[in-house]
């Protein structure tokens, strides 16, 4: 069968770094193609490649067995390729329906657009994702990630597109949101549209796709049917070497109690919280999106201080008001949102590490710059953090090693209380095992660690006790040798249940 | 999977029409109440003498706040319209005086906006230079060469068949025709046309309107080069309104354009808002101006208002986006 789309040796450098180095791929019509490698492999460069957005210093594009050659991406589009980007490149203050016909909307007779055109146009291809209850009038800007998505999806189907290319889809949608994107995949596969997917989830590519190609570092590793992968190989071919456990849970010492919530609440959304978590500990947090698990974290940091309730440390009631008082009592957060919460993108890393530490850097308001820089080079050789320096801006990181930073940042505070929140989202699997790793030995040496995560292989993996919350309640405590998909499972969805029919 | 979504209640027409235009409305329902409340107070408010000064002494505001508007929408802004008005202004009176044919005084100033604004937005564009701080300079470079070219004098004595703007068609003022035929053609051109569409693509999402193959650079110097035309209008409808050409045009008027398309409903973020919104805002300070005096309030509380009016617009603006985010 022709591809619908071949890349023939490609290779690509910026600023004199090579990002990729001599690539093949292809897809053919009605197959899902999935894409995989760690961040900083060369996907995304691979993409927007594919996208017209970049072009090639060597090798060749086919479409449809001819050489093509795009100056900029209108061409690719015109091309029968489409582009589901991960950060969903829309138009909040534009409506659906113009949102999907940006660019090629219908016309009128005499050339103005035609917006009734556009509006029914736009509901049959809604209506065709199975998404009868999106508004094509509705302002993009108002609606959820997952429905964003759809608009996406229903734009490249609106421009003809053979070909479909989908950058990390799943990162941030929820798990009924995952279940029906799928199905929406399966679907235009089975109308013979061409699908790139892009995913660090190795079970949805098995739920998937048909063939899977790996890049490491730039280069072009294999391509493999999916029935002749097994994710042990998979994870074997894109970090170069075997990682024997995924979750390298280690025993540690558990000692005395750390942190202690009796009744802590905080509106509807923290309410009647009450566990103890000790030193050496990590103690999972495992529910849905929106269950208050974000929110508690939040409450025990002083960001939404506690209404009611007590919060002891070391067996004392203390006062937590707000985050610096939160950090003084020996507590640190890493947030959900690296970018919102956790990173100041423009500045170096030596910088970013230093920002908990200041006063402790500097001499009569002014920071010794030297012992700031001594600091940053033991964390990225601790923390194994890939830059080329202290000096380098933190938003020239991949994900992996942003996240590191932050957690450097946190780590040279000196705490006694660590909070993580999804400590490991969007991140490849190669940096996440080195994060989970890096979580045991702080466990070991005694830090307390509450980590909050979606993932359930990770709660199951890292946790010696998990507690899922759900409605804002704890309602399942679970220890390490009772977890399994299926009781933790249980517990997140159960309750609702029992809610809606009280 | 269609009976997890539940469908959701379709809004009722008018709800739609206030979605879509609620700033336009708010707007248009304050000057109707304005008229209605001081026509009551002081009946000479209402007389055809008031409203044509309202109307056509404040036309070239509204004309200047329509490409003001089309910048804003495109995710720019321009501070330096007001010193723009008064060069073209000049240029036009001192063609005039100088003896050339009335036609060629009416449209070197035209020319000249669109070709000086033309620059402005490709050095924006291209150079990456944030359009406040370009057109901050040009602010300056303008304002300093009107006054060193003019010595700050007053230029009279032009031929009488150039005060266009005291012509009158079915005793309606020229600048009301302006104003109100280039909103029209505007506001059709922005709503249906892929060009005008491209405007608020741009200014809402220009990485997003890139990779649909649009071209944000382009746009915005459209946007900067159609602003300069009407900039170029209204300096003709302010050059051509009094018998003398004052070279030191009203202080602050950039802030008075920025001000109408902001109440109007163009959001400062860019991407949103229409240029009916911006004229009726520009209506709606010249009717507040005058309500002022007919009230006998000092006209120096004008400023004033407008500033609640901007802090209550943005007010408003945050609230209803905070409101759209929730849902």
């Amino acid at each position: 069968m022709t591809p619908l789309v071949a890349l023939k040796g490609i290779s690509k450098s910026f600023v004199g770094v090579r990002v990729l180095n001599s690539v093949d791929f292809d897809v053919r019509p009605g197959e899902v193609h999935a894409l995989l490698g760690e961040n900083g492999a060369g996907k995304s460069t691979l993409i927007k490649i594919i996208a017209g957005v970049h072009a090639p210093d060597a090798g060749e594009i086919i479409i449809g067995g001819q050489p093509a050659k795009f100056a900029n991406p209108g061409q690719a589009v015109k091309a029968g390729i489409a582009i589901v980007y991960q950060e969903l490149l829309l138009f909040p203050e534009l409506s659906v329906a113009e949102n999907i016909f940006l660019n090629h909307a219908p016309r009128l007779s005499w050339g103005g657009l035609d917006w009734a055109q556009m509006r029914d146009k736009s509901r049959a291809l809604l209506d065709d994702l199975d998404s009868h209850h999106l508004d094509v009038d509705a302002k993009v800007g108002s609606l959820s990630v997952a429905n964003r998505q759809r608009v996406e999806i229903a734009k490249a189907l609106s421009q003809n597109a053979r070909v479909v290319v989908m950058d990390e889809p799943t990162a941030s949608l929820a798990e009924v949101d995952v279940q029906q994107l799928l199905a929406i995949v399966r679907r235009l596969r089975s109308r013979g549209v061409g699908i790139v997917y892009v995913s660090h989830k190795l079970p949805e590519i098995f739920a998937l796709a048909d063939r899977v190609s790996v890049l490491r570092d730039g280069n072009y590793v294999a391509t493999r049917d999916i029935k002749d992968v097994t994710e042990r190989s998979l994870v074997a071919m894109m970090v170069g070497r075997s990682i024997d456990q995924l979750f390298p849970k280690e025993e540690a010492q558990i000692g005395a109690p750390r942190l202690e919530l009796r009744n802590v609440s905080h509106g509807k959304a923290v309410r009647d919280i009450s566990f103890t978590l000790r030193a050496g500990e990590i103690l999972g947090v495992a529910g849905l999106v929106g269950s208050g698990r974000t929110e508690t974290a939040l409450t025990i940091f002083g960001i939404t201080p506690a209404t009611a309730g007590e919060i002891l440390i070391d067996g004392r009631p203390v006062q937590i008001r707000s985050p610096q008082q939160a950090r003084d009592l020996g507590i640190a957060y890493v947030p959900e949102d690296r970018g919102l919460q956790g990173l100041v993108r423009p500045q170096t890393i030596a910088e970013n590490i230093s920002l908990t530490v200041l006063r402790r850097l500097s001499r009569a308001f002014i920071v010794d710059r030297g012992k700031e820089v001594t600091l940053a080079r033991d964390f990225i050789k601790r923390l194994g953090i890939r830059a080329r320096g202290p000096g380098q801006a933190a938003r020239q990181l991949s994900g992996g090693n942003q996240q590191k930073v932050v957690l450097a940042k946190w780590l040279a505070a000196e705490p006694r209380i660590l909070i993580m929140d999804e400590p490991t989202r969007g991140i490849d699997v190669g940096a996440k095992s080195e994060i989970h790793a890096l979580m045991s030995k702080l466990a070991q040496s005694g830090l307390a660690i509450l980590m909050i995560s979606s993932e359930l292989p990770e709660v199951l993996g890292m946790s010696d006790r998990v507690l899922v919350m759900n409605g804002g309640r704890i309602v399942a405590e679970i220890d390490r040798n009772d977890a399994t998909p299926e009781t933790v499972g249980a517990a997140m969805t159960l309750v609702r249940d029992q809610e809606a029919a009280a | 999977m269609s009976d997890i979504a539940l469908p959701r209640r379709r809004p009722s027409y008018f709800s739609r029409l206030f979605e879509a235009y609620g700033q336009e409305i708010v707007v248009l329902t304050a000057i109707v109440v304005l008229f209605i409340v001081v026509g009551l107070v002081n009946p000479r408010f209402l007389s055809n003498t008031n409203l044509t000064s309202i109307f056509s002494g404040n036309a070239y505001i509204a004309v200047a706040a329509i490409g003001m508007a089309m910048v804003i929408i495109s995710g720019h802004i321009d501070v330096s319209v007001g010193s723009l008005i008064g060069v073209l202004a000049t240029i036009a009176g001192t063609l005039a005086v100088s003896g050339y044919p009335i036609w060629v005084a009416w449209t070197v100033p035209v020319l000249v906006g669109i070709a000086i604004n033309t620059c402005l937005g490709a050095l924006i564009a291209y150079m990456r230079i944030p359009s406040i701080v370009a057109t901050l300079g040009m602010l300056s470079i303008l304002k300093g060469g009107l006054i060193s070219a003019t010595g700050g004098t007053w230029i009279t004595g032009m031929p009488p068949q150039f005060f266009i703007a005291q012509a009158r068609l079915f005793g309606v003022p020229a600048p009301v025709y302006f104003m109100a035929i280039l909103t029209i053609i505007v506001a059709l051109w922005m709503r249906y046309s892929a060009t005008g569409r491209s405007l608020y693509a741009v200014g809402g999402n220009a990485e997003a309107a890139r990779a649909t193959g649009l071209n944000p650079e382009r746009t915005c110097v459209l946007a900067f080069a159609l602003h300069g035309f009407f900039a170029g209008i209204a300096a003709l409808l302010f050059a051509t309104q009094l018998q003398v050409i004052q070279s030191t045009v009203p202080p602050n008027l950039e802030l008075t354009v920025i001000t109408a398309a902001v109440i109007g409903g163009v959001s400062i973020l860019g991407g949103t808002g229409t240029v009916i919104g911006s004229t009726l805002a520009a209506v709606l300070f010249a009717c507040i101006g005058s309500a002022l005096i007919f009230l006998s309030v000092s006209a120096y509380w004008l400023r004033a208002v407008l500033g609640l009016l901007i802090l209550a617009t943005v007010l408003a603006d945050m609230a209803r986006r905070r409101r759209s985010l929730v849902r």
